[in-house]
Order: structure tokens, then sequence, then C-alpha cells
């Protein structure tokens, strides 16, 4: 048993999971993008495979919406003028559910790989 | 996704999945309209008219008459119409209203002996010209026949006494009428006539009970009026004894009140007749079920509730709380009588200041058009409500679509016969009589008649000629007639749906969107109330509404929430009688329009004053086109005219590369030039001598506009620095707010916001979608952002030849609630009709009504959300509206979904409160309330369909959508709708099988709308548009009224060269002649002719080569056809009648808009005739199909 590099990236991500559930719930959409992007590339470099497979989807639409986001000339995703839109409003707190709902799955799945990497090696 | 607004403007794909539910639910919905079809069409006869749509030859889509004949035809039926011309005249004798001359009035009355209980009303009735009209009145009513006449008679003699109620001054006169107009089902028996206009004389509930009896009587069906009476029991009450009750009433208004409570108490010995309006109430729950009893008790009792129980005291002066801009409360100011008056006076000055004001125009025409004139239609105004039924509902004899082609000519002339033998008019108001007659007694069974007929199923590939004689009107919704009394005016606030669907499940089927087209800050005069305490409701805000239940004298039960509130004492006192215990009769309660004069609870701030800031391009181009120098002079002339008090403060600045300050300060001998030429960092270099009182510094501001023009004539600086004028105009503006007033030329080149040119002129007639609809920064968008914060207001003049990008600049004005002017090719030589219309706009946008530090929030029932808006503003939560600048010619659209199932109540309302402060400095509350009937059966809500409101939403949603998405996208939802509706009818409602398109005669002209609408220059592809120009056009349908939009959509026209003074109106002493709508189709012109087309904004006379030379003599005063010039664009005041009679029809056009139009006398041969014909939207047009391929196209994607 062994403090590998992969168990700490687990252990990394399972903290931020925690302040992602958070942001996910407040809309803090930009932070939220950084934290997700970062421990991706924390998977990439400890060569964890399936938990960056799991991640990719999200890491590609979190993409996705950064880019087609309002044309806008400061940081930020949501437009005020069109944020109060019916639509708009409901969609974005659908996604917010979605993604608290994969956060919190997530973080429990990093505890599990923590133990796992901490275990098996 | 949840309004089905919203799916309808969905790709196919979603479409077919949820036609599918449809098909599936179908069954249920059938049964209704299924049966009562069969079931009313009896009746429909017995009214004389023939079922149309069986008998129908059908004319064979494409393949019509001759062109000309068309309007042929046309005239000699209408001939027909008015054959019974004597019977008529007493008929017109009935329409006159009060504000007529007496004069006019007297010398008809005279040969018609008058009514004994007439005279008992003279002491009763306000205005005596009242009195002589009913003396005229009384002979038709004698014969059974003309009893058509007397029901229109009645709901203007409702209007009239509503007035004492509303408000005692003359201001508030015009406004009463504006609601009530048509309200009663009724058919009084010849005997109740005397006393039933007495009773309405003195109190205006008093008459629809009697009136409703009578139908029963004589038709001896016993149908239950569809009321849902809020006041029935009140208004059952005195009809019962009102012979001698009216008697005692002449003296004092108070007395009369009193004697209507023992009116209710006798309420019980009244019996049968009243059961009408009790059936009313039954008819709340299950609209629409054939076994709505007659004997429904507890309509009586409800009616006994509000109209006796109501009238004690209450208490309670805690009713009031936080403002809407969340203030909190106290109280203050005044609340006499007096100074009620007084305050109503400031509201009429204020609102007829502006020059085109809409609604009192119209009351003059409704109170003017009966005065003496022998034969006439109503005006249209007057048809607000009364002629409604004929246009969407209407009775299937009068199907406009029938007058034309020899085919509906013979079908017709039966049921004409039956008409003239009862003397009833074809033309004239006894319509809404007839079809308020069947609203009256379809309660009994399933749909009521005008139901019947607005389902009547129209098979669009067979019938041609769909358009009514005059312009549609708003349908009336299904209401009791106390109801529709008090309703507010459709020209304010319509909706979608005159009947709202109980679940969202039901508004999906009925393939429809929701929503509501507003117009809060029109002209109008509308009674202006000043109190303590402006009662509302404790939970949910609501201001008290006519449509809020009283349980008692003391509490009233929100009509939005429904939480029982209490009535706080002053509420008890009602100031317009100067009475106590009345809380039902307060201005509040009486009129779905009114405005409060707030208290300092409902400021965040003190009143701000009047500030206007003009910013103006001097650049070489702005030189070169030449706007400085009227800009200059129009101002100077209405310099006095700016709405505002002492307080006003105006400022200049000037930009080309630099900005240029002016410092106008008190006390120089001339105005100061500061220039700042640092337009990277802006800033303001005098901080109190740049906004100026315009009043200490009028001389200064005049010797300015006067040099001016002059300063920059030698200008060669070619840039243009908008942005950093902008942003110094915000600074300039921030500590007062106001309105920033922008004229801009060419595209803004340096600073911030500097913008590059994106349109690619190749591409403009390109069929694949547009791009660059959307703004290329967001530079304007966060600069109108702040500028909302200040209560800034930015209107955007821009007077380009080039492409300027309006879609980024449009922003400015777009969300900080501007509105935007834009004249393509502006050049003050070169382009002398613009130049005009630049003129004229700006002498009304001067002079016209505004509203600083606005903000509007729209309540609904509960169970009803808000779901998107449409229109400049910017939205600061989900129902609330931030408005810097309110102004009167812009309209607002909201979407709306049904989130909880409304079953538990049998009426859906809206009521939009406008918050502001007047260019006088007082704050005040604009309130519509607008009430509707809730339906649970589909062909309910097809029969309420508004064809034109729901076009223009769908317009607003297909703008949004060419933005979000593309154009392409935008366009095929609209065509969507179109299938959608068709399938979703035919699989749901009509259970004929009959091949073909068809759509419930209500939402017969959607179709062609929807094409109109795809060959506007804001959604059309293929044919050449500059990209500003398609985007102005999408402003303009975000902003624009709802008749002015759908004359710019779906333009009227007239041919003008055979009017004649049959169906004239009447006005003073002018005859002004109403010809035919005709379709716009090329088929319908003739060489021989001169045709009119009014396109909102513009008149476009078009003259035929064969044109008489009688009428290019007498009107244009030209000798021949060839020399008439090819730009004319005025009609010379000629003293020829036919010159008169059509300079009148014009004016009498132009009456009611904000802007005057130009017109443009266009000659067939002339260049610009292709102008003209791309009006014509029936017609095939390079890129665009036809109607008939267009509906083509419609059935094969149906049958895909």
């Amino acid at each position: 048993m062994a403090f590998t590099f992969a168990a700490f990236c687990y252990m990394l991500a399972l903290l931020l999971t925690a302040a992602l559930i958070f942001f996910a719930i407040w809309h803090l959409v930009l932070p939220e993008y950084l934290i997700h992007f970062f421990f991706c590339v924390m998977f990439f470099c400890a060569a964890e495979w399936l938990t960056l497979c799991l991640n990719l989807p999200l890491l590609a639409y979190h993409v996705w919406r950064y880019m087609s986001r309002p044309v806008m000339s400061c940081p930020g995703l949501y437009d005020p003028t069109t944020i109060m839109n019916a639509d708009i409003l409901a969609f974005c707190q659908k996604e917010g559910w979605c993604k608290l709902a994969f956060y919190l799955l997530s973080f429990f799945y990093y505890l599990y790989g923590m133990i796992y990497v901490l275990v098996s090696s | 996704m949840s309004s089905p607004g919203f799916t309808n403007l969905n790709s196919s794909v979603s479409y077919s999945q949820n036609s599918t539910p449809n098909g599936g639910a179908a069954p249920p919905f059938q049964n209704g309209p299924a049966q009562t079809y069969q079931s009313m069409y009896p009746p429909t006869g017995c009214y004389g008219a023939p079922p149309q749509q069986q008998s129908y030859p059908t004319i064979p889509a494409h393949s019509t008459p001759a062109p000309h004949k068309a309007p042929i035809t046309n005239s000699a039926h209408s001939a027909n119409y008015y054959q019974s011309n004597h019977q008529q005249q007493q008929h017109h004798h009935q329409l006159p209203q009060h504000h007529v001359a007496p004069s006019q009035y007297s010398a008809p009355s005279s040969s018609v002996p008058p009514s004994q209980p007439h005279p008992t009303l003279h002491s009763s009735v306000p205005p005596p010209s009242n009195a002589q009209y009913n003396q005229q009145q009384h002979p038709p009513y004698a014969t059974p026949g003309s009893y058509y006449g007397q029901q229109s008679y009645h709901s203007q003699q409702q209007q009239q006494q509503q007035q004492p109620n509303l408000v005692p001054a003359p201001a508030g006169g015009p406004g009463a009428p504006l609601y009530p107009i048509v309200s009663y089902p009724s058919a009084p028996g010849s005997s109740q006539y005397g006393t039933l206009s007495s009773s309405q004389s003195t109190s205006a509930p008093g008459v629809p009970p009697t009136q409703m009896g009578a139908p029963l009587h004589q038709y001896s069906t016993s149908r239950p009026a569809p009321t849902t009476a809020v006041q029935p029991g009140y208004s059952v009450a005195p009809t019962s004894q009102l012979g001698p009750t009216v008697n005692g009433q002449g003296s004092t208004v108070h007395q009369h009140y009193d004697q209507s409570h023992q009116a209710s108490l006798s309420y019980d010995s009244y019996g049968r007749v009243t059961h009408s309006s009790g059936g009313a109430d039954a008819d709340r729950p299950p609209s629409g079920t054939p076994s709505t009893s007659v004997h429904s008790s507890p309509g009586h009792h409800q009616g006994v509730q509000y109209g006796y129980v109501a009238n004690s005291g209450a208490s309670s002066a805690s009713a009031t709380t936080s403002g809407p801009a969340a203030a909190p409360l106290s109280s203050s100011s005044e609340d006499d009588d007096d100074d009620e008056e007084e305050d109503e006076e400031a509201g009429g000055d204020t609102s007829s200041s502006s020059t085109g004001s809409a609604s009192p125009v119209p009351n003059s025409y409704d109170s003017l058009e009966g005065g003496n004139y022998p034969d006439s239609m109503p005006p249209s105004n007057d048809m607000t409500n009364q002629a409604a039924p004929y246009g969407s509902y209407g009775y299937p004899s009068m199907e406009p679509a029938y007058q034309q082609g020899p085919a509906s000519h013979t079908d017709s002339s039966p049921s004409h016969d039956l008409y003239s033998q009862s003397s009833y008019q074809q033309y004239s108001q006894p319509f809404p009589n007839l079809s308020q007659l069947s609203a009256a007694l379809g309660g009994l069974s399933g749909v009521p008649e005008l139901e019947v007929e607005a389902l009547r199923p129209v098979n669009l590939l067979q019938e041609r000629n769909l358009l009514p004689p005059r312009p549609l009107e708003a349908p009336e919704p299904n209401l009791s007639p106390d109801l529709k009394k008090v309703n507010c005016s459709p020209h304010t606030f319509r909706c979608t749906l005159t009947s709202i669907p109980q679940t969202q499940a039901l508004l999906n089927k009925a393939r429809l969107p929701l929503g509501l087209l507003l117009h809060p800050f029109r002209d109008l005069q509308l009674p202006v109330i000043t109190s303590n305490t402006i009662v509302r409701c404790r939970s949910c805000r609501t201001y008290i509404n006519p449509f809020v239940t009283f349980l008692d004298q003391r509490r009233w039960k929100c009509n939005l929430c429904y939480r029982v509130n209490d009535v706080p004492d002053e509420f008890m006192y009602n100031p317009v009688t100067r009475s106590y215990g009345e809380p039902h009769k307060r201005p509040e309660v009486q009129n779905s329009t009114v405005e409060f004069i707030a208290s300092s609870d409902y400021m965040l701030r003190p009143p701000q004053p009047a500030a206007y800031l003009f910013v103006l391009d001097v650049s070489h181009n702005a030189v070169e086109a030449g706007y400085l120098k009227y800009f200059c002079e129009l101002l100077l002339d209405n310099l006095d005219k700016l709405p505002g008090d002492t307080r006003t403060r105006v400022g200049f600045l000037t930009f080309d590369n630099t900005i240029h300050f002016y410092n106008l300060q008190e006390g120089l001998s001339q105005p100061q030039m500061l220039v700042v030429s640092d337009i990277d960092d802006v800033f303001i270099p005098s901080h109190d001598s740049l906004m100026v009182n315009l009043k200490e510094s009028k001389e200064l501001v005049k010797d300015l506009l006067t040099s001016l023009p002059a300063m920059f004539s030698q200008s060669r600086e070619t840039h243009s620095a908008l942005g950093p004028a902008l942003q110094a105009a915000f600074k300039l503006m921030s500590p007062t707010g106001g309105r920033v007033t922008v004229f801009q030329t060419q595209l803004p080149t340096l600073g911030a916001g500097a913008l590059q040119s994106r349109e690619d002129p190749n591409q403009r007639s390109s069929t694949k979608g547009v791009q660059h609809l959307g703004p290329a920064t967001d530079f304007y968008k966060k600069l109108a952002l702040d500028c909302s914060g200040q209560q800034i207001g930015v209107d955007l003049f821009l007077l380009s030849s080039q492409y300027a990008d309006l879609a980024s600049l449009s922003c400015i004005s777009k969300y900080s609630a501007g509105s935007i002017f834009y004249y393509p090719s502006f050049h003050y030589i070169h382009n002398p009709a613009q130049l005009e219309k630049f003129q004229r706009d700006l002498e009304r946008y001067f002079t016209r009504k505004i509203g600083f530090e606005a903000v509007m929030r729209i309540r609904c029932t509960k169970g009803l959300s808000i779901h998107t808006f449409h229109g400049n503003f910017f939205v600061r939560s989900t129902d609330l509206l931030s408005l810097a600048n309110v102004n009167p010619d812009s309209a607002f659209a909201v979407q709306m979904s049904i989130e909880d199932s409304l079953a538990d109540s049998s009426l859906a309302c809206f009521q939009a409160a406008l918050l502001y402060t007047s260019s006088k400095g007082k704050r005040r509350i604009r309130v519509h309330t607008l009430c509707l009937p809730v339906v649970n059966q589909l062909s309910d809500v097809y029969a309420g369909a508004d064809v034109q409101a729901v076009t223009c939403l769908l317009a607003n949603m297909a703008i949004d959508r060419s933005i979000s998405s593309s154009l392409s996208d935008a366009r095929d939802a609209l065509v969507n709708a179109v299938v959608d509706l068709v399938s979703a009818y035919k699989s749901n409602v009509s259970n004929l099988q009959q091949s073909g398109l068809v759509v419930p005669a209500a939402m017969r002209l959607f179709p062609v709308y929807i094409l109109s609408l795809l060959k506007q220059k804001a959604l059309r592809t293929g044919t050449s548009t500059r990209l500003d120009e398609r985007v102005f056009a999408m402003c303009e349908f975000k902003t624009q009224p709802l008749q002015q939009l759908m004359r710019m959509v779906h333009p009227d026209l007239y041919r003008l060269d055979n009017m004649s003074d049959q169906g004239a109106l009447h006005l003073n002493d002018t005859v002004v002649p109403q010809p035919h709508l005709l379709h716009l189709s090329a088929e319908r012109l003739s060489r021989d002719g001169a045709f009119l087309m009014d396109c909102g904004y513009v008149f476009y006379l078009w003259i035929g080569k064969c044109c008489s030379e009688v009428f290019i003599r007498d009107v244009l005063g030209c000798p021949n056809y060839a020399s008439i010039p090819p730009n004319m664009s005025h009609i010379p005041e000629l003293e020829t009648p036919l010159s008169e009679r059509v300079r009148a029809f014009l004016d009498w056009l132009q009456d009611n808009r904000a802007f005057s139009s130009m017109i443009h006398i266009v000659k067939d041969d002339a260049s610009a005739k292709a102008t003209f014909f791309q009006h014509l939207v029936e017609d095939r047009s390079e890129s665009a199909s036809s109607y008939y391929e267009f509906l083509q196209h419609i059935q094969q994607q149906m049958s895909k």
C-alpha cells in the first residue's frame, strides 16, 4: 500500500468534486469548468484511462458550451438579457440538476477509486 | 418545450411526435363539437342564416372571375345590403350617442312619438342627448323585428352610463366607452324597453337580466346566457321594479344606489326571467356541457352575495404594502374629490397632448357615427367589439367571404331577405347583438352559436373570399355581459386565445401559442385615481380590479391568487358618487384600465425630472445626408411641446471623431462648445452646465439649434466615434436618468464599439440563410444594460445609406427600452419621401408622451406562468420588465404556459401594471386587467382563437428563432405552425371527412397571414434584402402594436374610384365612405380602377392605366393619366366631391395612428409599382409561392 500519484489524483478529485457539487447548484460555471478540466488533466497524467473516459463526455460538453456562449466581452456564460427567458432558465436548471447527480455519483466513484488504488498498489 | 407556442416553432420532427397524442386523445374531444354542431344548426337557420359551409358552391381555387369583376359584384352586393333603408334609418338613430349635438337628434326625434318611461329618464341621465335618443329608440322596439338595433343601442347606453360611475370629470368620459361598447346579449321585448332604458340610465348592471330574459320569450329557447357574472344578482335586482325606482332616482345617484338595493331584495319575486343570468353562472364550471340547467340557483346566490352584501363597510387600512419597486409602504398625499378631478385633468392633458391619441378618436367616431346619417356601416373603431363577431365569429350569412363572387351572392341572398324583413341591417351594429344573443342563448347547449360560427369548418382550398369587408377586429371573449362590459380594451391587451384552455395538455393539443399582446402605454384617456391606500392583494400584490369578488362588505377575494383580503376603510368611500359603503362602485372596480397616482411608497428616489439628451452625428457623412438642419428646425418648433414641467432638462452632444459638449449654462451670452478628443477614456468636461434647465436656458438652446447646422457644414471628418459618444451620454445622464436620442448616419469606426462591415452584398438574396442577424459585439448591449440600470433609455435614429450594422447598434435601444427608427438611404435632396417621413416621425417623437424610470409587472391567475417576453426592455425577474423609458408607441408580447390545471376556476385573469414617472414628475401606476374564460373543450379553444394575435406572437417567436438559430429554421417553424393547426383541427375537432385544408372559421385567415409573414422583409429569403432593412423589420415586429403590425404584414387594400356613400360614416359634416377590403392579389386590381393600399406606415395609391379621367382629374388634379407626375406623394385638396371623399377616407384611416403615414401615388407603368406589387402577398413572386401553392404545400406536409 503506497500513496501513488493516481491515489493523489483521486483524493484531489474527491475534494474538488465536493466543491463542484456546490458550484453546480450555484451555477458558478466558469470555476466549475476549470476545476473539472484540471482534474481531467490530472487523471490523464496518472493514466487513469477508465476514469478519464467517464469524464470525457462532460468535458466535451463543457467545451461546446463555452464555445457556443452568447457574444460577450466579459467572462461568463449567461447573458443577462436572455437568462430570464423561461426556456433558458429551465434548461440551465435542468443542466444543474443533471450535473449535480453526475458529481455526486463521481464523488463516490473517486472515493472507491482512491481506496482501490491505495489497496491494490 | 413547455408552451405550445414554443413547440409550434419546433422542427417538424418534434411535431410528429406530438401529434400522436392528439390522435389518441381525440375521441373525447370530438364529442362536444360533433353533437353541438348538429344541434346548433337549426337555431342558426332560424335567424335566417343558411348553414353556409355546405351550400357554398365551391369556387375553384385559382381560376376565379376576371380580376375586375370582383369589385363590381362587390358593390352590387353591398347595394343589396342596404336595401331596407327606412328601417335602417331608425337604426342609426339608435346608434348615435351622447356626444352628438342634441340638435341633430331633436330633428328626427320629433317625428317619433316619445315613449312614456323616457321622460323620467331625463332627470337621471346626465347628458341630455341621451334622452332624446331614447325617444327615437322606442318605435323600433315596438316591432320585434327591429330588436337587433336596440341592443346596440343598449350597449351604447351602457357606456354612457358607465361614465358617471367612472369619473364625473369630462376627461374620464371618452375613456369609458372603450370597453363596454358591446355587452348585452339581449333581446328586450318591446314592453320592457321603457323600463330597461331607464334602469340603465341609472344603474348600469340593471339591464342585462331583463334583456336576457327577453330572448327567452322571443325564441322560446330556454338557454341561459353564458355569463359568468360577477354581479349577476346585483344586476338582476333593479330590473324587477325599474319603473317606479327610476323615477325616484332622478335626483341623486346616491339615492339610486339605495334603491337598487331594494331592488335586489325584491329579486326573488323577479322570477323566471332572471334565470338567464343565473344560468350564466351555472355555465361556469362545465362550459360547454349541453345539460346546463335553466334553474341554476347557484348563480342567484352569487349574485345576491355580490350585489347586495357587498355594500357595507370594511375597515382595515392595512392592505397596502410595498410597491412593485419593492418600496415599503406608508401613506401620503391627498384624496379629495377635487384633487382627483384635477389629477384627471392633468392626466387628460398629458394623454391628449400627444398627437395621434388612439382611443379618443375612436370614441369620437363612436359618438358621431350615428349623428345624422341615413345609412351607414359602423366605423371600424366602433367595430372593436361590435363587429368583431362578424369578422371572426360572424354570423354565417354575413360571412364576408361570400360577398364576393357570384356564387356567394346567390347564397347569401336568402338570408338577406330574412334580415331585411326584420329591418336588420347587415353592416350595422346588430351583429354583435346577434352573437351576443347567441352567446346568451348558447350557455345551455354545449357550444354557443358564435362559437359554432367561429368553428365552422372552412375549406381553404375551396373558399377564396375569406376577408371580412372591414378590417378584422379582435374576437370577443365568451364572457358574461357584465364582464365583457368592463373588460380591457383589445387595443391595449389581447390574448391569442380568448378562451384559455384548462390544461397545458389541451393547449398542446390545440397547437396554438398562448400569449398576450400588450400595448400598455398607448394614448388613451382613463380614470385617474388618487387615494392614500392603493388596494392590493396582500399575497400576490394584485391591484384590485373589476374581476375580484366581494365576499361581503369587508372582504374581497383576489381573482389571481384567490386570497381573501380586507377592504380598507378608505375604500368604502366612493369619491365619484361621494357615498359610503359601496366598495364595488369605486372606479378601480368599475374599470379594467385605471391609473393610480402613487405615493412615495412607490419611489426609490424622488421622481426624476424629464431629461432629454440629443446625441448628433456631425461627421461628413451626416452633413452630406443633411438631416441636422431638419432636426434643429423641428426641435425649435417643438421645444415648448416637449413633455415636461419646469424642471425639464436638455443637453446636446455632437460627435465625429471627437466628442463635442455644449455648455448652455444660464447667463452665458452664447453656447460654448467643449471638445473632448480623448475618445479612449471619455470624461465629462463640466458637470452642471451640460444638462441644463430648458426653461432657464431656452434662449441659449435656441441659439445653439439655429447655429448648429452651419457649424459643421464644412466638416471633412469621416470617422464616427459613436461608442465613446454613447459612453459620454451615459455619464452625463447617470445622475438623473432620462432619454438619450442618438442620430447616427454610418458605421461607427472609432473607439469602443467600433464595428466592421459584415454584410456581403452578394448574399442579400441568398436562399440559404442569412448571417449576422445577431450583434457583432456586446459593447452596445452592456452599455444598454448600464443605461437601463441608471434609468436611461436610448432611442436610435439611423439614417444611413450604407450598411451600418443595425444588428449590433440596435442593442443599445433594445435593452434600454428605447425605440429604433431607420431611414435607409436618407438624403435631404435625393430622397424627399424619406425626408418627409423623418420629419413626421420626429414631430411625433418630440411631442409624444413619455414615462421615465418605469417597471412593468405582469401577473396572471394561479396556474398560468410567463414564459418569454418580446419587445424592448430588460427582464429583471421572471415577471418584471425594467423600462428606462416607456413610450406610447411600443408594444410588448408575452408567451405564457399553463403550469397547473385551471380547472378550479372558470376565469383566467391577467394584470399588467406599469409604474412610471410622468413627464410632470408624478409617479403613476397604470393597471390593465384582462379577464378571459377558461374552457375544457378543444373546440372552444379554437372558437376563441384570435388569428391576428396568434400571427403576431408567432412572428415574434420566429424573430427570436431566426436570431438564435437560423432564418430557415424560423420559416420552417412558421409553416409548421399552419400544418400543425390544420392537422390538429382535423384529427381532434372536425368530424367531417372532408378532404382538403379545413380550418375553423376563426382561424381562416391564418395561412394567409403566415404566408404574408414569410414574405416580409424580416423573414423572406430569395429576394434581395439589405441586412439592415431586414434587422430593422425584425425590430419592428418586436415593438409594433398589433394593429400596426398587422397592417404591415397584411396591408388593407381598397378600391377608391367607385366608392359609394353606401355604408359611409357621417362624422360631423364629412362623409367617410367605407369601401370593402380586397384580397391582396393582382387579380383584384383592374386597370380602370384606383386602389389604395394601407401598409401601416405608408399608403400606396395605385392608378390603373385606364383609370377614369374623372377620378384622375377630380382627385389628383391632373388632366389625364399620362400627366400624373411620377413621384407624386400627396393628394391635392380639390373642391370636388370625389376628392373630398377620398381625403375624408384617408384622414379617417390616419386618424387613429400615432405616426402619420405617407401616401405614394403609384402609376401602373412606373418603376415604383414593384414596391406596390410586392405587398400583394397572395401572388407568386420571383422567390416565393402564391397563396394557393402555399396551401398545396401545407397539404403535402400534412399527408407526410
